[in-house]
């Protein structure tokens, strides 16, 4: 008994101190600036950060990565999936005080198929008949055929018509100084410097408990990790050395708190299935069998990161478990390439076929990490009598002189994913021109339909079962071989109580964080803009 | 002498121009476009919507065109507006050259404030422990890389020490000092960043002022002067420091350029949003308007800068003017 209150009593006074209360800012670090704060515009990160906490969009994932309503309080997908009617709640406001109505969603949507302006995100909606106001609060969508990815689509932030209906939404002033009706309000820019937001008290679900958001721009990171040491930064996001060596020290470890949680993009080999090497499935399969992953995410990423047999972190549930990751098997590898008649017939240590060794290169973009992994396989497919060379150019080099025109062997990248299971535009055969992402050529009837039908059904028990199957194909077919999902890797204040890492991150309870009245660094002001 | 000004002058117009058509052909020649920031590698960013996007800054068009269509507004001193922002450029530039030039003129002044008497006293006893001294330490700045240093700087006195703050140029909430609180406010935060490239630079002036003055120090009227009995800190700082000067004059009229062009290296590391790193991230962005309205700006200036120097000899020395150099 008594073991038992003692057991119990510090979790009694960790709720009993669990009260939320106003005040204090959050000062979060970033390396870029913000360019244009309206949601359709806002195509970089550190605009889309700022947006996020700005605008809401009409559903959102929760942090088990379901979707669930934001600003629609239901929605109702028709039995043949081909209408979404979405009941907005009652009594949101914009930051001016106008209420956030139906047809300001019907307004945003026709600015992103408006040709004038300069979204990139116009292809999501490319399959929507129409978007019809039924009444102040409820809006339909109907497509040209059933389109599962679209519940995605419209997590995108509703614009305001009132302020913008007769303003080019490419040119607005608002893009500067952006009226939203999300947790918080938009109070100033200086560009290249600071953006600061403020709490806004009517949000529909609370008003956020942390006072104001200040958004700094550091674009050094080296300077970055020494303003987190002097406090100057509440918030950012650590590099897998500097959360596992750098952080250690107790004036970081007595301030900060660490997170970690897998990231939703994956790093891969890439092959050029023209190549007549690569074209044979036991060369990949013999690659990957060759390939020591593990060794390279504790190598490069100081084992921040999960070996990856497909393009889903464990975390989603479009990942397979089933699919188990092969382990490395040079014996296995080696009978896989010499049935594919590569053998080292000549005794010079490559192995060859028809005369010919084989010899390819790598290429990757300057990223410091990509070299290391590239270095890592180099020295892995030695083993197997593979000589790979590295070729290491910039970024726009690449995509557009080697990846658009097809001018590689084999390549190694990483792709960054939302959180929708739909890779139609990487694996899809008719995805394969200059400047689609299917530029490694990858045909396969089969997973064509799967990707297909992928597309068309809503239920989530069916596409779960039809991206388990995309999976297993790709991992059976290696047009990638699949090396690892890192992890991000953010740290916070340890003043801010309720960060919690979750499978969609650290952010998603923002408006629940809190600093203890004692603990609060930065005495409360009226900011209101 | 007003024939020679407006033929200088009119001779800068070819000049620029070709080095526009340069640069504008260099830039569009170089891979990669302004809507890859927008989407490039981003699989829900369609190939139609990338091209629709391209036609939209109208980079579809022949780049002559292009061209033409940018120096028609740039003679009418509009530069056009920012891929990145859809702001106008002049505004982006106005936003960053009171930054720039902030820091780049407290830096040359901090540069002349140390480099002209430490010259002078080096030349007015070559050889000497203090010359030699001074050479050394001169020579380790010169040689350190700025953004080593800058780093140490940081690490030294504003997290081992916590005497200055590490990067930007304002405490977050200034906007609500006094003036005079902002101004302090302002003045603490350059301490590093004019302090390291003013260190770095402190070399190759220092070093001219030196060699200037010790020739000046060689010439029969300062051994008159000497001869005469006149105290040897007049001899330097009156007779000596004035025409050691004048060189010195003409290297600081070619740096003009520099205090507009701002540093790429340091404006990043300690975060100061400057003409540099304007510079630095259009090109990143290939935002070519701002790329090319930086480059034509640097260009008219070194062209000026360049005329205004040879205008001055040739005020001072008439042959130039009529041709005649022999």
């Amino acid at each position: 008994m008594l073991l038992f209150t003692l057991l119990l009593t510090p979790s009694l006074c960790d709720a009993a101190q669990d009260h939320p209360v106003a005040g204090d800012a959050i000062i979060e670090g970033s390396i870029g600036d913000a360019s244009r704060l309206l949601p359709i515009l806002a195509s970089d990160s550190a605009s889309g950060d700022i947006v996020g906490l700005l605008f809401n969009g009409l559903l959102k994932y929760n942090e088990r990565l379901d979707i669930v309503g934001d600003l629609a309080e239901s929605w109702d997908v028709s039995p043949d999936g081909m209408t979404i009617t979405f009941v907005l709640r009652p009594n949101v406001r914009w930051h001016d005080g106008v209420p956030v109505t139906a047809r300001d969603v019907r307004f945003t949507y026709q600015k992103l198929i408006d040709p004038a302006v300069p979204t990139p995100f116009s292809s999501n909606y490319a399959l929507v008949k129409s978007v019809e106001v039924l009444d102040a609060r409820t809006v339909r969508v109907t497509y040209r055929e059933p389109f599962s990815p679209a519940l995605e689509s419209w997590m995108i932030g509703v614009m305001p018509e009132h302020l913008l209906e007769h303003d080019d939404v490419s040119r607005t002033p608002l893009l500067r100084r952006p009226i939203g009706h999300g947790p918080y309000r938009f109070v100033r820019w200086k560009t290249g410097e600071l953006i600061e937001l403020a709490a806004n008290p009517d949000y529909f679900e609370h008003r956020p408990w942390i006072d104001r958001y200040l958004y700094r721009v550091i674009p050094d990171q080296t300077t970055l990790f020494l303003e987190l040491l002097t406090r100057g930064v509440d918030s950012t996001s650590l590099t897998p050395l500097q959360f596992t060596k750098l952080t250690n020290r107790p004036a970081i470890s007595r301030s900060y708190q660490k997170f970690r949680y897998p990231s939703f993009g994956f790093t891969y080999v890439g092959y050029n299935l023209a190549d007549e090497r690569f074209r044979d499935v036991r060369v990949r399969q013999a690659i990957n069998l060759a390939l020591d992953k593990q060794a390279i995410v504790d190598g490069v990423l100081y084992g921040l990161g999960q070996v990856a047999t497909g393009p889903y972190p464990k975390e989603s549930w479009a990942y397979d478990p089933s699919v188990i990751p092969a382990p490395r098997d040079l014996a296995s590898a080696k009978r896989l390439l010499a049935a594919a008649g590569w053998a080292d017939h000549d005794g010079d240590g490559v192995i060859d076929k028809a005369g010919a060794p084989f010899r390819f290169t790598l290429l990757t973009n300057q990223n410091e990490v990509r070299q290391q992994v590239a270095e890592l396989i180099q020295q892995h497919l030695r083993t197997i009598g593979i000589e790979m060379n590295i070729r290491v150019v910039e970024w726009s080099v690449f995509v557009h002189e080697f990846i658009d025109k097809r001018r590689f062997e084999a390549v190694l990248l990483a792709w960054n994913l939302s959180r929708d299971p739909d890779l139609f535009s990487l694996f899809h055969s008719s995805e394969t021109k200059e400047g689609q992402y299917n530029f490694v050529g990858y045909a396969n009837r089969d997973v064509d339909r799967l990707l297909e039908d992928g597309r068309r059904v809503f239920d989530r028990v069916e596409r779960e079962r039809i991206y388990h199957e995309v999976h297993r194909r790709l991992y059976e077919d290696q047009p990638y071989t699949f090396l690892f999902v890192s992890d991000a890797l953010p740290i916070v204040a340890s003043r801010f109580r309720r960060v919690r890492a979750t499978p969609i991150g650290i952010g998603h309870n923002f408006i629940d964080w809190y600093v203890p009245s004692a603990e609060q660094r930065y005495k409360s002001k009226q900011l209101v803009p | 002498m007003l024939t020679y000004l407006v033929r200088r002058l009119i001779g800068l117009v070819p000049i620029l121009f070709l080095i526009t058509v340069v640069s504008f052909g260099i830039m569009h020649l170089a891979p990669g476009k302004p809507v890859d920031a927008a989407g490039a590698f981003n699989p829900k960013v369609s190939l139609e919507v990338r091209q629709r996007l391209a036609q939209l800054y109208g980079l579809d068009q022949p780049l002559i065109r292009q061209y033409l269509g940018w120096l028609r507004r740039v003679v009418q001193l509009d530069f056009g507006r920012s891929f990145l922002d859809d702001r106008p450029v002049g505004e982006k530039i106005l936003e960053r050259l009171p930054v720039t030039l902030t820091i780049n003129i407290a830096s040359l002044a901090l540069i002349l404030i140390i480099a002209i008497p430490l010259g002078v006293l080096a030349a007015a006893s070559p050889g000497s422990r203090f010359d030699q001294a001074t050479t050394v330490f001169v020579f380790v700045g010169y040689s350190i890389p700025t953004f080593w240093l800058a780093l140490l700087g940081m690490e030294f006195f504003g997290v081992r020490l916590g005497w200055l703050p590490i990067s930007g140029m304002h405490t977050v909430d200034y906007e609500s000092f006094p003036w005079w609180q902002r101004g302090a406010d302002l003045a603490w935060h350059l301490v590093l960043p004019v302090g390291m490239t003013a260190f770095a630079s402190l070399a190759g002036l220092s070093r001219y002022m030196r060699s200037s003055m010790a020739e000046v120090l060689r010439a029969d009227y300062i051994r008159t002067a000497r001869a005469k009995g006149v105290a040897e800190s007049r001899v330097l700082f009156h007779h000596g420091l004035r025409n050691a000067l004048l060189p010195l004059i003409t290297i600081l009229g070619l740096s003009v350029p520099d205090l507009i062009g701002g540093s790429v290296i340091a404006e990043t590391i300690f975060s100061i949003p400057g003409m540099g790193r304007l510079l630095y991230d259009a090109v990143m962005a290939r935002d070519y308007p701002v790329v090319m309205a930086l480059v034509t700006i640097g260009a008219v200036l070194t062209l000026i800068g360049n005329a205004l120097a040879d205008i001055a000899y040739a005020a001072a020395d008439p042959r130039i003017r009529v041709g005649k150099t022999t």
